[in-house]
């Protein structure tokens, strides 16, 4: 660790991973009650079930950021943290709102929770990924305004780098974005129009910004390559993320009340959204192949080019799937989007979060040359479970998605929405299956904290 | 292939890309909040209408189904279910929907299960005008059967 304010990370990401714990929990009572109606009800209904299960995600997708930009902004800018103390606090500012919210959720009917936390003032409530409450939403503008102020004022202080500014960018473009949740037209169609501007424009361009940063301030210190020649290619990645991403919005608007021109702009933006990602990959194994120097921390790399790889197929491969218009008229709103979906946060933002967190933590544990190999291994261990096991759920969601279209929506002899998902319980035993080991991955992942360092 | 460009072509083909995309991004946009009205027959958005947004809001009704295919999977889409039940009959539907919200939750053993919410008639009333609403927009032909 070069600058002792590096340290404020280690909370953000001991936080983010336990959330992420949280997430996955939640994620495999929900595939209980997927084929058992009767599990947990009525205590704890579906939506409820669901709400904590997207909510923990993104917030601990946040906390995986912050932790990440207060670890690279000042080794970057060469200058300590503008303010070590506002991100600790913040941090617990951000922790007592996101705990309060969760409680909230699980305790409070969702109605009563509308009333008690003035949305009859501003409703912004009861959209889907922005069921926060007004001021659980509020506290999260405040808590990204000072996220931003302390990455700003540090690379202003210091020195600019295309990471650093990249990843400013990125995370400008989260807050600005983030405004659009509190703009809740009484227009269902209206709604729905500016609800895509936080959930694609944060999901499809401008994290990709932050993502983009974070692979390269990794891929940079484990390989030792040219900082000029990684530049390059994170400003190829993110160019093409920003042409296909912006216009590629409007794959969303097909069949939502948009007017028709969205159907072609969409498709045709989208079909080229895969290529960052394709060009993500080429970037991480040739860099890879041209490295300077043998890390001692392996797995670093392993999970960037893991990183790569799952968030191509996920968010290249599986979105590709669904998105060009013809094809969405038969599979929007079903299975496939909720496959697209699980590979797509995996890969890009669950997996770049493991990435930075396997190359920093063993650092910020007075580890410089990474852990040992013993535990090393342990890591790769639970990479190839959580790859497994997601990749082995999105394909069981895959089927499930085909099987419904091909009983809701083709032919003349059609199946109801109940019976066909009776139908497809076997196949939501099998994601639920591999739901448990990506669960037990994450389990042998957490050991691999406490393997012994060997004595030196 | 990517020997050929440098890095500040690939810097200007990031900025003038992107703001390009954007600008028609946001000329795009302009038009379309321009046409929404039209296209979903706002001139209809009664009161009514509006109130049971709310209630749809309130009780996080997009926690477990689609409306125009966006929401949870868990439960049947409901921008068709005027047509699906109710026959595009506003009486039926209305009636249909008293008796259905009043029945939750169904005792089927281990059918999925909706929760009871304990709307007032009128509430329920709200819910159906919003639905009905919703129903009439135009959505490019989607869903594309009555099965939603």
């Amino acid at each position: 660790m070069k600058y002792s304010s590096q340290a404020v990370a280690k909370p953000y990401f001991i936080f983010a991973l336990i959330l992420l714990a949280g997430e996955l929990l939640f994620g495999i009572l929900m595939g209980i009650q997927y084929v058992y109606g009767d599990f947990l009800f009525p205590l704890i209904p579906f939506n409820v079930l669901r709400m904590v299960h997207v909510n923990l995600l993104i917030v601990l997708l946040l906390f995986g950021f912050m932790g990440a930009t207060y670890y690279l902004v000042p080794e970057e800018a060469e200058h300590e943290l503008w303010s070590p103390k506002l991100a600790i606090i913040t941090f617990w500012v951000f922790v007592v709102a996101g705990v309060l919210t969760i409680l909230g959720y699980l305790f409070v009917p969702y109605a009563e929770l509308t009333k008690l936390t003035f949305n009859n003032i501003l409703p912004t409530m009861g959209r889907e990924f922005l069921e926060q409450p007004l001021p659980t939403k509020v506290g999260i503008v405040i808590v990204v305004l000072s996220y931003v102020l302390n990455t700003a004022m540090t690379v202003i202080k210091g020195r600019k780098t295309v990471i650093t500014t990249v990843l400013l960018t990125g995370l400008i473009g989260l807050a600005v974005f983030f405004l659009f949740s509190f703009y809740v037209p009484d227009n269902l169609i209206e709604d729905k129009f500016f609800w895509w501007f936080t959930v694609h424009l944060w999901v499809e361009a401008v994290w990709e910004l932050i993502l983009g940063a974070i692979l390269a301030f990794v891929v940079l210190k484990v390989t030792g390559v040219d900082r000029e020649h990684i530049d390059k290619w994170l400003y190829l990645i993110i160019a093409m993320t920003m042409v296909s991403g912006i216009l590629g919005t409007g794959h969303h608007f097909f069949y939502m009340g948009a007017p028709e021109y969205w159907l072609w702009i969409g498709s045709i933006s989208s079909a080229v959204e895969p290529l960052p990602f394709f060009l993500m990959i080429l970037f991480v194994f040739t860099m890879s192949k041209e490295r300077k120097i043998q890390h001692d921390n392996e797995i670093a790399l392993t999970w960037a080019k893991g990183t790569a790889v799952i968030s191509f197929l996920g968010a290249g491969v599986w979105g590709f799937m669904h998105t060009l218009a013809p094809v969405d008229m038969y599979t929007h709103g079903t299975q496939l989007t909720a496959a697209h979906g699980h590979l797509s946060f995996y890969g890009a933002y669950v997996m770049i979060v493991f990435t930075v967190i396997s190359y920093a933590m063993p650092i910020l544990r007075g580890r410089p040359h990474g852990n040992c190999k013993a535990a090393q291994k342990r890591e790769l261990i639970a990479f190839w479970m959580m790859n497994i096991g997601m990749v082995g759920l999105t394909l069981a969601l895959t089927v499930a998605g085909i099987m419904q279209i091909m009983d809701q929506r083709v032919g003349t002899h059609l199946v109801g929405f109940m019976e066909s998902q009776a139908s497809i319980s076997s196949v939501y035993f099998v994601r639920l299956g591999f739901g448990l080991l990506v669960f037990a991955g994450l389990l042998v992942y957490f050991s691999s904290f406490f393997v012994k360092e060997d004595k030196k | 292939m990517t020997e050929r460009i440098t890095k500040s072509m690939a810097k200007n083909i990031y900025y003038g890309g992107g703001t390009f995309a954007l600008l028609i991004f946001i000329a795009l946009s302009f038009d379309t909040v321009h046409q929404i009205p039209k296209r979903s027959n706002q001139v209809n958005m009664t009161p009514s209408v509006v109130e049971g947004k709310r209630i749809w809001e309130q009780n996080d009704c997009v926690g477990c189904h689609t409306l125009i295919g966006e929401g949870a999977y868990y439960a049947p889409e409901l921008m068709n279910v005027f047509q699906r039940r109710g026959g595009s009959d506003v009486t039926a539907f209305k009636a249909y929907m008293q008796g259905w919200m009043a029945a939750q939750p169904l005792s089927t053993p281990n059918r999925r299960k909706m929760p009871q919410f304990n709307l007032t008639p009128k509430q329920v009333d709200n819910l159906s005008d919003f639905l009905i609403w919703t129903s009439k927009v135009n959505a490019n032909d989607w869903p594309p059967t009555i099965e939603g």
